[in-house]
């Protein structure tokens, strides 16, 4: 009943000019829907392998093996919403102009379609009426308007480079349900880099743990979390701090 | 049980915002507060005002019962001790790891010249770097390692109150979990009373003995550890604790949902 | 937080390429280097290089083109051209370089004082550069050179004057952002007192960058010695001063137009050899 995945990487091997190594032989496949989370610490290459996928590799950092084979078109959001908008541009005149150019329709539609997306991401009303600009806007507001700007892409994956890692608890978790509703809702398939094994296993079906560029686990994400193969997951399973149960309200993340 | 240090009534205002209003809080001899709150909740104002590195507007900070005014001594300086979130930012990239551990030990005749060398090497020991490391700079090393160099410094005034402004966040989680098993070790050793400042509720439960929560630049929570953590008072306080993701249960499938076909 | 990091290239030991490597493949501070040490070491020698003296005339021989005797050939005294060349670049670069030490030392000074301590201090010392980068330079070298009469004087006064004021600029700024940062903080938490911070602490911090505004400084102000050259209100005759040079040549430059072209290439010469010295100091303290 699978059909065959719509992202497909093969032996990818990425390094910079002078020939040290940053991703090495890095590969997996994505379905239609399905999700991925690669996790890792910081030099473990789950970066670089994101941004190879969407064409974007830094300077002076070269491709130099593999295969990345896509059928449909990604778009990204990144850690930083503040860095990732301009900050003299109000936020939905930026967004209009991503719908003007990527969905070819006219001006004036591309405001109603990017107004649509505002409210598809439970963003305030306020903002259609007054011109806001980035930094009168929250962090999380600011990351939902670049989700919203990823999928005026009409995206087939959603790559996301680690994009609560710089929120409040209580915005990231408003963040990954948003992410998670529009995901049921669109359908596209989602890579998502994080450091953080709980936010990984909340957001995806699939995990692979990145080391020093290379890919040390891989499979079902509850299969990795309490069956760990390699020392190195079963290393950061082990550093993530234990919380005592909260009395009285329900479980909401588990 | 005796006090290490009384907070008092402390206002902060930049410009026409209000940081902190009307802080109140003491801490006992030898425990380890946790401060928590999200970005902008004042936690690290509060901080730098025990550090006396800004002069809040109103209010009283009494370190073992005796005020500490606008201006103060060394002496007073010295026995605060304050741990910075980014080690890249907190060394003096121009220094040697000898000259960052040295200067406050030759600038308060903390030991003789003959033995800085010695002394340098045990406050190494005691973050457990090794000797070899005073000839290097900052830019040598990993971050968990820079934040070990930057603990080694604040202990070398012999400080009875450490402060630490998000140690761990910058680092990886492996690292982080060694950085505070170290904080752990120092605070029983050295008998240290600690201001433990973090977003990460992990980490606060890793190292408190009681939890403070700050919101908008005031104190809306202080309990003992286990409390908070079962039992939160406020509403505000449950929201955060709920808000923190956790590893998945054996019961439960992986993800929100299993993958669309 | 993660980075991507694909700058330093870290040796197999971990350490960081060390100085001379860095130099080495830095050609803009190479190149530079090696075109001022060529001037200075010619300034230096030019009494056993050349066998003429500056001032020596020979009016048998005047308005001579370049031969092997007179490599630049001779001015309209019969004076050797290469020669006064040289020995100009003697005075007008000692008069650059001493003129810029006080400069220099204070801009800095006031700089960190201003950047660090914030509040009235810099209040006090902003509104003193602000005073002064209101007044147009050569005017107030005029001014002076007129008051304590021609030469090298005027260059030193007016200098001290307002030379300092770029410096303190460039440090205050760099200061100021220095003391936001947690080194400086816990260097307060210390208990060490404001001096020590700013002369053990901030200073080796800003000094590469002030030294990189000292190099184009220097530039514009070897071409203000000149141009008081030039314009007659610098360097007095007979001492051989590029400025003087120009303006001599002035006269025959239909008939000997190198004699003002001549040490024109030299200024010119001098300034991309500073300037690229700079630029290449500024690459090798960024790469860090």
């Amino acid at each position: 009943m699978s059909t065959s995945p719509i992202l497909e990487i093969e032996a990818l091997s990425l390094a910079t000019k002078s020939n040290e190594t940053l991703v090495d032989n890095v590969g997996f496949s994505l379905n239609k829907g399905e999700s991925l989370g690669l996790v890792g610490e910081s030099g473990s290459g789950k970066s670089l392998t994101l941004r190879a996928i969407l064409g974007l590799l830094p300077h002076g950092v070269r491709q130099t093996g593999g295969v990345i084979k896509s059928e449909v078109s990604s778009a990204m959001v990144f850690q930083d919403p503040r860095g990732a908008l301009d900050p003299l541009c109000p936020v939905v005149k930026q967004l209009a102009e991503v719908v003007y150019f990527r969905q070819k329709v006219s001006r004036k539609a591309s405001r109603v379609v990017a107004l649509e997306l505002l409210e598809m991401l439970g963003l305030p009303d306020s903002l259609k009426r007054t011109d806001r600009y980035p930094s009168q806007l929250s962090g999380g507001q600011c990351q939902r308007i670049v989700i919203a700007i990823a999928l005026a892409c009409k995206p087939g994956i959603l790559l996301c480079d680690e994009p609560t890692t710089a929120l409040d608890v209580t915005v990231q978790r408003q963040i990954i349900e948003t992410i998670a509703r529009l995901q049921q809702e669109l359908g596209f398939a989602m890579v998502f880099v994080t450091h953080n094994l709980a936010v990984a296993a909340a957001m995806c079906s699939k995990l692979a743990v990145m080391k020093k560029g290379q890919i040390v686990e891989h499979g079902n994400t509850l299969n990795v979390l309490q069956n760990p193969q390699n020392p190195y997951t079963q290393m950061l399973i082990n550093s993530v701090l234990p919380l005592p149960e909260l009395e009285g309200s329900g479980q909401l993340w588990s | 049980m005796e006090l290490a240090l009384q907070i008092k009534n402390v206002t902060v205002h930049y410009g026409g915002f209000t940081a902190l209003n009307g802080i109140q809080l003491n801490l006992p001899k030898h425990t380890t507060l946790g401060l928590v709150g999200e970005s902008g909740s004042g936690k690290s104002t509060l901080a730098r005002v025990i550090a006396g590195l800004i002069v809040p507007a109103e209010g009283q900070i009494l370190l073992d019962s005796q005020e500490l005014t606008k201006k103060r001594s060394r002496e007073q300086r010295k026995r605060i001790q304050m741990i910075f979130q980014n080690p890249d930012a907190s060394l003096n990239p121009k220094h040697s790891i000898r000259q960052i551990l040295s200067e406050a030990l030759l600038f308060h005749n903390i030991v003789g010249r003959t033995e800085i060398e010695k002394r340098c090497k045990e406050l190494l020991a005691r973050v457990h770097l090794e000797g070899k490391a005073l000839d290097k700079y900052p830019h040598e090393f990993s971050g968990g390692q820079r934040q070990r160099i930057a603990i080694a410094r604040a202990l070398s005034v012999e400080p009875s109150l450490l402060i630490a402004d998000e140690p761990t966040s910058a680092l990886d989680v492996s690292v982080q979990l060694s950085v505070l098993e170290l904080f752990n070790t120092l605070k029983a050793e050295l008998n240290l009373t600690m201001l433990f400042i973090s977003h990460d509720l992990g980490v606060i439960h890793a190292i408190s003995d009681t939890v403070a929560v700050m919101r908008q630049g005031n104190l809306v929570e202080i309990n003992p550890k286990d409390q908070f953590f079962a039992r939160p008072e406020t509403a505000y306080s449950r929201e955060l604790l709920s808000a923190v993701p956790k590893m998945p249960k054996s019961n439960t499938s992986g993800g929100f949902y299993d993958p669309r076909t | 937080m993660k980075r991507i990091r694909t700058e330093p290239q870290l040796h197999q030991d971990g350490r960081q390429p060390s100085i001379i490597h860095r130099i080495w493949n830095t050609p803009s501070l190479l190149v530079g280097s090696l075109m001022f040490v060529v001037l200075i070491v010619l300034a230096v020698f030019i009494p056993y290089i050349s066998p003429y003296h500056p001032s020596e005339q020979n009016l048998s021989a005047f308005l001579q083109p370049p031969s092997a005797e007179h490599w630049l050939g001779t001015d309209q005294l019969g004076r050797d051209l290469f020669t006064r060349l040289i020995y100009a670049a003697r005075t007008d670069l000692s008069i650059m370089v001493l003129a810029e030490v006080v400069p220099f030392c204070t801009g800095v000074f006031l700089g960190m004082l201003a950047g660090y301590y914030g509040k009235w201090v810099d209040t006090v010392i902003t509104l003193l550069t602000d005073t002064f980068i209101a007044f147009p330079f050569y005017l107030i070298v005029i001014i002076v050179a007129f008051a304590s009469g021609a030469g090298e004087r005027g260059i030193y006064i007016t200098f001290m004057l307002v030379g300092w004021i770029v410096f303190a600029r460039v440090v205050r700024g760099l200061s100021a952002s220095f003391r936001e940062q947690e080194w400086v903080a816990s260097a307060q938490t210390l208990g060490l007192p404001g001096v020590r911070i700013i002369l053990r602490h901030l200073l080796p911090n800003v000094l590469p960058q002030a030294v990189v505004v000292l190099m184009t400084d220097m530039v514009g102000l070897l071409v203000a010695i000149v141009t008081l050259g030039y314009l007659g209100i610098g360097i007095a005759p007979p001492t051989p001063d590029w400025g003087t040079m120009i303006s001599d040549g002035q006269s025959f430059i239909t008939t000997a137009w190198w004699l003002s072209a001549v040490p024109g290439f030299a200024v010119v010469y001098t300034g991309i050899a500073l300037s690229l010295v700079g630029d290449g100091l500024a690459d090798i303290w960024r790469k860090k």
